[in-house]
């Protein structure tokens, strides 16, 4: 007899702890959307969201666009949301852009600008009080310590160093007037369970991050602040057999984290994702 | 090791300042997880600030962390060794993060109790200690750290290591392996260590490798708490994750609290594949071949293996909000996918994690343990945690805050009564208080509970202390075995379980009169203890249990009724006394000795008591 998953294995567990995280997000809460990157965590994140709901994406799909991002990204986000059907929902900072602001500008300002002020514009237009974003633990630090449902003030800021209690899978749904939560469906995941995950689903992917002339890019963000890495693997199945060899940290091509040594968390501790 | 293995999650817990993070950033280098060029950035930024070397900063990755030198947050990192891989969840020691160890020892498979050699066990070694046998982790190492301290000394780690044995064995925990290591020199943390060879045991990553992973509970009985109800398309889809056993296509499913039942006519997936079971583990989707209500919160199972449904129950609670757990206070209760008012009926005991010793309070501080009795308005499928660890814990918010959890107890759940059927049931609380009725009274409202073999005397003393109280102006009324049985339960026999049936309804009867301020004095043989503890526990505080007591042959003699003549000649079955069992009262609140007391002494010795006990003093 055919059973749902022959033996639970580590991604089946995965998935279906993510799946079941969306269910209680879109139960528990008025308004939610999900951020869509246009990365691999939430191409993954896109798919769990299918599977939680039978194939329908029962929620907008914001997308903070910088305007700096590389074109093949956006390609694939209005090729995706056609053929996914999706409700896609883009916002920019145009004040900001017309302002002149740029990378140039210093990365740290850059990113609040465009992208933490620019999120926070679009979820108050929204009114939405639940956001889906796509970090895991095993990305950064900062994001090691996160909640599955994480609290933001009516400033959008995260306060670490008062996290509510979570556990035994119930998360806090109850909450003030004028704050948020950030739910992270993908929390438990790592890098590598996500590139085993596409390639056991068959999730499209944009191909930036196969090699091509030996770079390909590990990790999708801005142009000016995504390097790209030395790199053969120009398929999932080589970018797996590589990362089971590497030992340098994803985010390691993102300019943006290094400006100083708590850039990362102070950009965190702001809004950003 | 294979690619596709989940990590086992363990959980880093101790006292503060024991060394809890230095040995886990030790224990990411000898298993080489870091990732290259951390350990030299993190040398260089202590150099930069003039500061030693931690191994500790690797895991406290926050600038704020940095700066006050302790861990806020669990962190979670990372590791494996050839076995498998492994999370660690590092839990700080600080008193005040409590929440966040919870937090994290909540998810672990498996614990690691940190102790500081030169220090021993201290205060949070305990607490925490404490929790893990309460969140029901039975997998403990015990690190022995800093040995490097006591000049790697096996005496002293003969001490510790007999300390902290004797406290987690007052806990049923043993601990799988009490290892010497020193964290900050790396020994026995991965290999053997040359200033320790009297230590012959694993070491601490070797240690690891010997627990077992936690499996999905397949085995048990099938429990799929309602998350949600679909209808995105023409299928009605009832979601949920099924938390124990397993279930198939074609399983009549009941739903508690309702009690509804259908046929599982499918299992829905996407992309749409042909499914015929699914285990505990999985978040699924099922169609049902009837179109019955079912909502978020309830719980299908098998008919065969039902929950408990019950209104009340006993819990051991760990409080984390900032506000105390008050006896009389509502909290919204969560547990799996249902939600419930509750109020603390009462808190029976306050645990001292340090000694074990209980005593009595009003009050569970943030951090402290308890044992209490929660009663809810609405109907609650669950489990007593001893059977079921996942529906047999809860958690208590206050306001919009997590404050809470608590597993519950086996103790009198089986016997508890079974809540209402319908689930459109929420108690109404009344605007006058009970209080109010007995100013007006001029006397408290209670049960006077009567009980004792047939011709003992109950029905006549019952209405004699009745007259006697009604004529000094208060209001008193007597509930009678044979009066009742008329109306209210006279679709009852005299097997067990009528009789069990019949004196709930009295005792439910008996408490409806206290609340509104009577004395409600009952006279009924009640033959089972567990019987009358049951209408005990409606309302503790107000039940005095007499015991009007004669010998056997005393009541035959008297035979008021002629039933004992009747039942020894075989007309009566099931006759308490002949053929059924009486069992005494073991505490009760007064005896009444009527094979040597007259009728009249009888009365006004019970009459003394109840005046004495229901008058409102000044």
């Amino acid at each position: 007899m055919l059973g749902l998953c022959d033996a639970m294995n580590h991604l089946d567990a995965l998935e279906n702890e993510s799946v079941y995280i969306f269910r209680e997000a879109f139960n528990r809460l008025d308004k939610i959307a999900m951020l869509w990157s246009i990365g691999k965590d939430s191409n993954v994140m896109l798919w769990l969201a299918r599977k939680a709901f039978f194939g329908h994406v029962p929620f907008p799909v914001l997308h903070v666009d910088t305007s700096y991002k590389i074109p093949e990204m956006i390609e694939f986000r209005d090729r995706m949301a056609k053929e996914w059907n999706l409700n896609l929902v883009v916002g920019q900072n145009r004040q900001a852009l017309a302002a002149g602001m740029s990378p140039d500008q210093g990365r740290v300002n850059c990113c609040s600008a465009l992208k933490t002020e620019g999120l926070k514009d679009l979820v108050a237009q929204g009114g939405y009080t639940g956001i889906f974003a796509g970090i895991r633990r095993d990305e950064e630090g900062t994001r090691a310590k996160e909640r599955v449902f994480s609290p933001r003030n009516e400033s959008a800021e995260w306060d670490f160093k008062d996290q509510p209690p979570e556990f035994w899978n119930q998360y806090k749904t109850d909450f003030a007037p004028g704050t948020h939560l950030r739910i992270h469906p993908l929390l438990a995941w790592t890098e590598l369970d996500v590139w085993r995950y596409i390639q056991r689903e068959n999730i499209p992917m944009v191909s930036l991050y196969y090699a091509k002339n030996g770079k390909r890019y590990r990790s999708l963000g801005c142009a000016p602040c995504t390097g790209s890495i030395d790199s053969q693997a120009a398929n999932v199945a080589e970018i797996i057999a590589e990362l089971e060899s590497t030992n340098t940290s994803e985010r390691a091509g993102r300019a943006q984290d290094k400006e100083s040594e708590d850039a990362f968390e102070r950009l965190r501790a702001q809004g950003y994702m | 090791m294979e690619a596709n293995r989940s990590p086992l999650k363990i959980v880093i817990v101790g006292h503060v300042d024991h060394g809890k993070s230095t040995l886990v950033g030790r224990i990411l280098h000898e298993t080489k997880a870091l990732p290259d060029g951390k350990v030299d950035y993190l040398k260089a930024v202590c150099e930069r600030r003039g500061m030693p070397f931690e191994w500790a900063f690797v895991m406290d990755a926050l600038q704020a962390e940095r700066d006050q030198g302790i861990t806020i947050d669990t962190a979670q990192i990372r590791f494996k060794t050839d076995l498998r891989p492994y999370v660690i969840i590092d839990a700080p020691g600080h008193k005040e993060f409590l929440k966040n160890m919870v937090s994290g020892a909540a998810a672990a498979e498996a614990a690691v109790l940190v102790v500081d050699a030169q220090e021993g066990v201290r205060e949070q070694s305990r607490r925490h200690g404490y929790l893990l046998h309460l969140l029901g982790l039975t997998q403990v190492m015990v690190a022995i750290n800093k040995m490097d301290l006591v000049g790697y000394d096996q005496d002293r780690y003969q001490q510790v290591a007999a300390e902290i044995t004797d406290y987690l064995g007052s806990l049923g925990i043993t601990p799988a392996f009490i290892v010497p290591v020193s964290g900050r020199q790396g020994d026995c943390i991965a290999a053997a260590s040359a200033a320790m060879p009297w230590y012959q045991g694993p070491t601490l990553v070797e240690g690891l490798d010997r627990f077992t992973a936690s499996q999905p509970p397949v085995g048990q009985p099938l429990r799929l708490p309602v998350q949600d109800v679909y209808k995105f398309d023409a299928r009605r889809i009832v979601a949920g994750r099924i938390e124990t056993g397993r279930l198939q296509v074609g399983d009549s499913l009941v739903f508690s609290p309702s009690g509804k039942s259908a046929r599982v006519s499918g299992i829905e997936s996407w992309p749409s594949r042909d499914v015929q079971s699914a285990e505990a583990g999985q978040s699924v989707g099922i169609t049902l071949d009837e179109h019955i209500f079912v909502e978020r919160g309830d719980v299908a199972h098998l008919a065969s293996q039902p929950p408990h449904v019950v209104n009340r129950f006993r819990a051991h609670v760990f409080w984390l909000g900032r506000q105390p757990l008050l006896a009389g206070n509502q909290y919204k209760l969560k547990i799996n996918t249902g939600s419930h008012q509750v109020r603390v009926e009462t808190i029976e005991r306050i645990v001292d994690v340090e000694t074990l010793s209980n005593h009595q309070a009003a009050q569970v501080e943030r951090n402290g343990v308890a044992e209490v009795i929660l009663r809810s308005r609405t109907p609650i499928p669950l489990d007593a945690f001893a059977d079921n660890q996942l529906t047999g814990r809860f958690v208590l918010v206050d306001g919009f805050d997590t404050a809470g959890g608590g597993v519950i107890s086996r103790d009198g759940l089986a016997a508890a009564r079974s809540a209402p059927r319908s689930t459109n049931i929420t108690e109404v609380s009344h605007t006058a208080s009970m209080q109010t009725r007995w100013q007006m009274n001029g006397h408290k409202g209670g049960v006077i509970w009567l009980t004792g073999l047939s011709g003992a005397g109950k029905s006549t003393i019952a209405m004699e202390l009745e007259r006697r109280l009604v004529r000094k102006g208060w209001q008193a009324f007597v509930l009678d075995g044979d009066n009742v049985r008329a109306g209210l339960c006279s679709d009852l026999g005299f097997a067990p379980d009528d009789r069990r049936e019949n004196i709930r309804r009295v005792g439910e009867v008996a408490h409806l009169l206290t609340q509104a301020g009577l004395i409600a004095i009952t006279a009924f043989i009640s033959p089972y203890r567990e019987d009358r503890e049951n209408v005990r526990a409606m309302g503790p505080d107000v039940f005095h249990e007499v015991f009007v007591q004669a010998p056997l042959s005393t009541c035959e003699q008297r035979d008021p009724k002629g039933l004992y003549r009747k039942a020894r000649a075989g007309e009566i079955p099931d006759f308490t006394g002949i053929h059924a069992p009486y069992e005494d009262p073991r505490a009760p609140e007064l005896i009444i000795d009527t094979d040597t007391m007259s009728v009249d002494e009888a009365a006004e010795a019970i009459f003394g008591y109840v005046v004495e006990c229901f008058q409102i003093k000044a």
